[in-house]
């Protein structure tokens, strides 16, 4: 812009600016949900700027945040070990070690510990869905009338911290209630399903939605002769798709996450699963196939995310809202 | 919290209901007409909660308190010593030690935890493109396995010149920092760690709560003649102050259970800069070269219940006043 602008010009180029902003504006009328800067606040020149601003500290500081340490790793995996330790952070790798990858996964067994993984979380969701819908459904739909005590029981436990459970629980896995004393849940994959099971905050949510289902629905199935367990299939589940989504990310992703107590109830190193093996194999491995173990520990969870990230994203602000 | 209890619809009028008939068949009938009524498939849905919750979280709580009472040591019967564990763990001098570091660990993840994510959700609210984008790229590192997380950054934290986060120090002239091997720095180095791992979550949480801010509230203080700054404080915060109160809440009483940060990043080490209050539970059960010592950790994890329980009380209390519900 030059520094001798004539009037004519300088008219010019504010009429310009004009329609510019009552373009905008008519952007942001268009999808109406508005926030704190305004169409007005954005005609300002400086807060402009301070918009494309803050577009470039996100965009930075997320990507080196969020996305910085998953890339180093996903690099670091296939680099040689003594390239990660002399240069951490040269951009590439003098060499590429793919047999990096193939060393963890036979040599230090992370295909027995990944498949570990895989049973523990599809049996800690299958436990989960199951005890949440069927409470979920008699406390919200059949309703019987000791229903409030229930549900009290319940909500009680969400307010009591994990640790209190600890020693205890661990007792109950070593020792199981009304079973022969010879009997134990230890390396017993049921010892990490059924606790996990019992999850206050799934039974909620689920409860929360089975309540916001239409009644008449329930009539007229009752009406046409369904009975409890009949209408429990063929209509309240199909109808709990969205929630059933919500749980069993939820399950799995808990699953996946999990390292004190399986740590305490899986012993043996053949039934662990790769959180409780990655801290114990580190000593004797090597390096970079050890960060090799490390990235592929993250892919299942990270693809997941990538792909029901809508049910991710939605299940967090869930989380808000019932805490709320 | 609300739950709208509702009360139980019009049904069939339960046995309980009916005038007592005495009848030697009374029983049976109202077992009959019980079941008639879907008392029992009501029940059948009902045992798979009844069964896990009562044998693995209603059972085991009232079991901490006995346990906390007695000394067992699981082929023995168990022997009542009324207080004793209580006042062997308060005469420990590691208690003091792990109080003060689990105090610590709160106060440095609410300082560095707290704000970061509500900052970040509030630009992530403003910007016009991109928000799915961000929003995936902040969760990004919930995702990640904590396991996986704390074994990666214990590399980055790597003394010496050649360690990762020295190297970036060292492009800007910062001398190589000792992180997690030196008393003073273990801990912080911790809670960034813990910080990196859980802001994601809060920001999403922050991001929905924006949301639901009336957007005529905005209006009006525009009309009132107020800037973005005022906006921000008269109108945003205060209208996101119910979620801030439970978050800050629900993050005291997580960071007072931390274990896994400072298990694997330190086993509670430098000369015992980072030994929590849980890992001293871990310790007393689970570590212990006598055979657990059950009574003194359930007395412990009560004690801390207890203070966690009379000090959420205390804070709803005292924020009663100001919280939106």
């Amino acid at each position: 812009m030059t520094t001798t602008q004539t009037p004519a010009l300088k008219r010019v180029a504010a009429m310009r600016e004009r329609f510019a902003d009552r373009r905008a504006a008519r952007r942001e009328g268009a999808d109406d949900d508005r926030g704190i800067v305004s169409a007005f606040d954005l005609r300002r020149r400086g807060v402009r700027a301070g918009m494309r601003g803050v577009h470039v500290f996100l965009f930075a500081g997320l990507v080196i945040a969020g996305l910085g340490p998953i890339l180093w790793l996903a690099k670091s995996a296939v680099t040689p070990t003594q390239d990660t330790l002399t240069q951490p952070m040269a951009l590439w790798p003098n060499g590429i070690d793919w047999a990096n990858l193939s060393t963890a996964w036979n040599d230090i067994h992370i295909d027995q510990y990944f498949f570990n993984t895989v049973v523990i979380a599809l049996g800690a969701w299958f436990f989960q869905l199951f005890v949440a819908t069927t409470a979920g459904y008699a406390l919200s739909v059949l309703r019987p009338k000791y229903a409030p005590i229930l549900n009290g029981l319940v909500l009680a436990t969400l307010f009591i911290p994990a640790v209190v459970l600890l020693v205890p629980l661990y007792l109950t896995i070593v020792n199981p209630p009304l079973v022969g004393r010879d009997f134990s849940l230890l390396n017993n994959y049921l010892a990490v399903w059924l606790p996990m099971a019992a999850n206050a905050f799934n039974i909620l949510i689920v409860k929360r939605f089975f309540d916001n289902l239409p009644r008449e629905v329930f009539e007229a199935a009752r009406t046409d002769g369904a009975g409890p367990f009949r209408m429990f299939w063929s209509i309240v589940l199909p109808m709990s798709k969205p929630i059933l989504g919500v749980v069993s990310v939820f399950a799995v992703i808990a699953a996946w996450k999990d390292f004190l107590w399986p740590l305490l109830v899986l012993p043996n190193p053949a039934v662990q699963p790769l959180s409780v093996r990655l801290p114990a194999v580190q000593s004797q491995t090597e390096l970079d196939v050890f960060l090799a173990a490390l990235a592929i520990s993250t892919i299942i969870p990270i693809a997941m995310f990538l792909v029901f990230q809508g049910v991710f994203l939605r299940s967090a602000g869930l989380g808000g809202a019932v805490k709320g | 919290m609300t739950m709208t209890e509702q009360a139980p619809p019009d049904e069939a009028a339960p046995p309980a209901g009916r005038p007592p008939v005495r009848d030697a068949r009374a029983p049976r009938r109202g077992i009959r007409s019980w079941i008639r009524g879907g008392g029992l498939s009501t029940l059948i849905f009902l045992l798979p909660m009844l069964f896990v919750f009562g044998v693995f979280s209603w059972s085991p709580i009232v079991q901490s308190v006995v346990m906390s009472l007695q000394v067992t040591n699981l082929l023995d019967p168990p022997e009542w010593v009324g207080l004793d564990n209580y006042i062997a763990v308060l005469n420990d001098p590691l208690l003091g030690k792990a109080v003060l570091n689990t105090l610590y660990f709160a106060a440095l993840a609410l300082l560095f935890g707290f704000p970061l994510p509500l900052f970040m959700a509030v630009l992530m609210s403003e910007v016009r493109r991109g928000k799915g984008f961000y929003s995936a790229l902040a969760y990004l590192p919930v995702v990640v396995p904590p396991v996986v997380a704390v074994l990666l950054w214990k590399f980055f934290y790597a003394g010496g010149e050649n360690g990762v986060f020295n190297t970036v120090l060292g492009w800007v002239g910062i001398p190589p920092q000792p992180w997690l091997q030196d008393a003073a720095t273990a801990m912080p180095s911790l809670v960034i760690e813990a910080t990196w791992a859980a802001a994601g979550g809060s920001i999403i949480i922050y991001l929905a709560a924006l949301l639901s801010v009336p957007p005529e509230l905005y209006d009006a203080a525009e009309v009132d003649g107020a800037g973005i700054w005022k906006k921000v404080w008269h109108v945003t915060l205060p209208q996101l102050r119910g979620i801030l109160f439970i978050m800050l809440i629900l993050q005291v009483i997580a960071t007072a259970q931390v274990f896994l940060e400072p298990y694997l990043f330190t086993g509670g080490g430098p000369n015992n800069a980072t030994i929590t209050v849980l890992l001293l539970i871990y310790k007393y059960a689970f570590q212990n070269s006598l055979g657990g010592d059950y009574g003194e950790a359930t007395a412990l994890s009560v004690m801390l219940a207890v203070v966690l329980a009379l000090f959420s009380w205390l804070y709803f209390k005292l924020t009663d006043r100001w919280s939106t519900s």
